[in-house]
């Protein structure tokens, strides 16, 4: 970040609903210009936490600054945000001009200035000749840009956008992503974004917080989430990933020693949560499809054991492969091109190579 | 067997609409009778009974009573019943269905049990026979369907865009002033217009309530039935019917009657 200047500030927040927690105890800090995403699935407490960001919620516990402002009590209309929904919410008795007008008209602001600034924020989504119609005439996802522009032009503190593309066609929905990025960095506004698909946030996000149970799993830049997940919510959450039982035996000399499949294998100690496996308990070891790889079978290098090819899917880009071990288990092995499927006929016998670098243990839940 | 299935289809369409409409039928052709008898089909053609019905005093009196009273009941439950709904259709409070349950019980509950309750109450505080009882007694009678137009309308009216107004600044009167009431009109004037017919023709629980000096259409009708059995009656109700029909035809033109008539489907 060009700065460290906190934008908007949880600290300690709790909302629950009829007893059960949907926000239990978060903090999170985002800063000055930063694109920070809440990811996970429904029912994580994702919109809860931006429902009391936007005040639309009180907390029952803990406190909420915006600009460094207590606004925890205060109403969403004394607060300094914009907000863009998953069903648009363009006023339909209003045409384009006037819903992006409003929120300057309700802040006072001189009719003489509200018709350039209108104007300029059509522009800056590229809808610049859209003003007298009237949101129906308009397709899905040039009623969001409306409504993006309509949540900016009022120059608020941060953005918050509560699913805004889920209801967009797939076609559209990239386009849309990119357009949304390109305005963010270029006018370099405070963005909190909320969503369950994991690849817009890892595309979208400087930060991603992914979310469970009403708590943040995780909150770390979207390389470092893929690369280095802290638990095996988090794990399984974001890309794809292979999970096999195995053993812990113990932790020597900076790894960590397990076996798998009948097979030893030492892990480097900072992959997963280590220091709550004991020695001899159960656990999970997670590798990505892309860091196996197929090789002879009875190879030194097989150090995940021996399989049978079972199915293939292709992928254009890639071909995964899914081997059937002994114990009736499969594991998914991603390879380059088209290959492998000449390569590994189903039926054929073969190896599994993980790259333990790449690879993270934690504890069976 | 196909071609006899829409035969019968037709014929009990046509069954239908003869039967929901002959009696305003009959009664249209009865009004133009020239015997001072209620007859079918009448023997001769005359305008006389409209022109008794239009210059009788007591309907002249009752039109007139009727209109003010609609007008004031109509109107006050068309405030109250859009505030009812609103605060129950948006917030959470304890007792929200208890209130819910009372403001829509006239529904169910006899009008004449309703027209006595009032009777007795006026009484007791001394405002038997007056304008207001009568009004107090109709925007009761009134309010549910007010109501239920209200909450069909807010229904549809998608929460985020309350939400979207309040993120852009809007206190909550300001949401409602111009997101709500805006987008709730159609379904007000819906409501408005039910209840205003709905009161215009009332007439059990108005005839307990009303006196010789506030006695409405309906209830003139029914004591000009009593002593006389004349088509005055159906020409006076031909009149009625033409003048319903002409506002139902500019409200469905303006409003949409489904949308309307939905207050009464729904629940």
């Amino acid at each position: 970040m060009m700065t460290d200047t906190i934008s908007v500030s949880v600290e300690g927040a709790v909302k629950s609903f009829g007893g059960t927690p949907a926000v239990d105890g978060v903090s999170l800090k985002i800063r000055k210009g930063e694109f920070l995403t809440l990811l996970g699935p429904s029912g994580c407490g994702k919109t809860t936490l931006l429902n009391l960001i936007a005040g639309f919620l009180e907390p029952e516990r803990g406190e909420i600054f915006i600009d460094g402002e207590a606004v925890t009590h205060v109403p969403p209309y004394r607060r300094s945000i914009g907000m863009v929904f998953q069903s648009y919410a363009l006023f339909p008795h209003m045409t384009v001009a006037e819903n992006v007008a409003f929120g300057l008209k309700m802040h006072k602001v001189p009719a003489s200035e509200i018709g350039p600034r209108v104007a300029e924020a059509l522009e800056m989504v590229r809808l610049p000749q859209m003003g007298p119609r009237t949101p129906r005439q308009l397709s899905g996802g040039q009623q969001q840009r409306v409504a993006l522009a309509r949540a900016l032009v009022i120059k608020p503190s941060v953005i918050l956008l509560d699913e805004p593309f889920s209801a967009i066609d797939k076609n559209l929905r990239a386009d849309m992503q990119v357009e949304l990025k390109r305005i963010q960095k270029r006018i370099g506004i405070t963005t909190l974004f909320v969503t369950h698909d994991q690849s817009e946030a890892l595309s979208l996000s400087d930060r991603i917080a992914v979310m469970s149970h009403g708590k943040i799993e995780q909150l770390s830049g979207p390389a470092e989430l893929y690369r280095n997940p802290a638990s095996s919510f988090v794990a399984s959450f974001i890309g794809d990933i292979n999970r096999m039982p195995c053993t812990v035996i113990g932790i020597e000399a900076g790894e960590v020693v397990l076996k798998a499949n009948e097979h030893v294998l030492r892990l480097p100690k900072e992959h997963g949560a280590v220091d709550v496996l004991a020695a001899g308990s159960a656990a999970l070891l997670f590798a990505r499809p892309e860091e196996l790889a197929l090789v002879p079978a009875q190879g030194v290098e097989a150090n995940l054991g021996e399989g049978v090819v079972d199915t293939h899917v292709y992928q254009g880009t890639h071909v995964d492969v899914y081997v059937r071990f002994g114990d009736g288990r499969a594991v998914r092995v991603r390879h380059p091109g088209f290959e492998a499927l000449e390569r590994f006929p189903a039926g054929t016998a073969v190896g599994v190579h993980a790259n333990l670098a790449q690879a993270f243990v934690f504890p069976e839940k | 067997m196909d071609r006899l299935l829409r035969v019968l289809y037709g014929v009990l369409i046509g069954a239908t609409l003869i039967y929901v409409t002959l009696p305003s039928l009959v009664v249209v052709v009865t009004a133009f009778s020239d015997k001072a008898l209620l007859m079918f089909p009448p023997t001769g053609f005359s305008l006389k009974w409209f022109e008794r019905a239009w210059t009788y005093d007591d309907f002249r009196k009752g039109m007139v009573n009727g209109l003010i009273i609609t007008a004031w009941a109509s109107c006050i439950a068309l405030a109250v019943g859009t505030m009812a709904a609103f605060v129950i259709e948006r917030f959470e409070f304890t007792g929200k269905r208890t209130l819910e349950a009372v403001l829509l019980s006239p529904l169910v509950i006899p009008h004449f049990t309703l027209g006595i309750a009032m009777l007795i109450l006026a009484s007791e505080i001394s405002l038997s026979r007056t304008f207001s009882l009568v009004v107090a007694c109709h925007v009761i009678l009134v309010l549910p369907f007010v109501m239920r137009s209200v909450y069909v309308s807010l229904k549809n009216i998608d929460p985020a865009l309350e939400r979207a107004a309040a993120s852009l600044g809007a206190s909550p009167f300001r949401v409602f002033m111009k997101i709500d009431l805006p987008l709730l009109a159609p379904g007000l004037a819906g409501g408005w217009l039910f209840a205003a017919i709905l009161s215009f023709n009332e007439f059990t629980a108005t005839l307990f309530v009303t006196g010789q000096r506030t006695q409405t259409l309906p209830v003139a009708m029914y004591t000009y039935v009593r002593e006389y059995a004349d088509p005055t009656m159906a020409a006076l109700s031909s009149m009625l019917i033409a003048v319903t029909v002409l506002f139902l035809v500019a409200a469905n033109r303006w409003l949409g009657l489904e949308r309307i008539l939905s207050i009464e489907a729904r629940h």
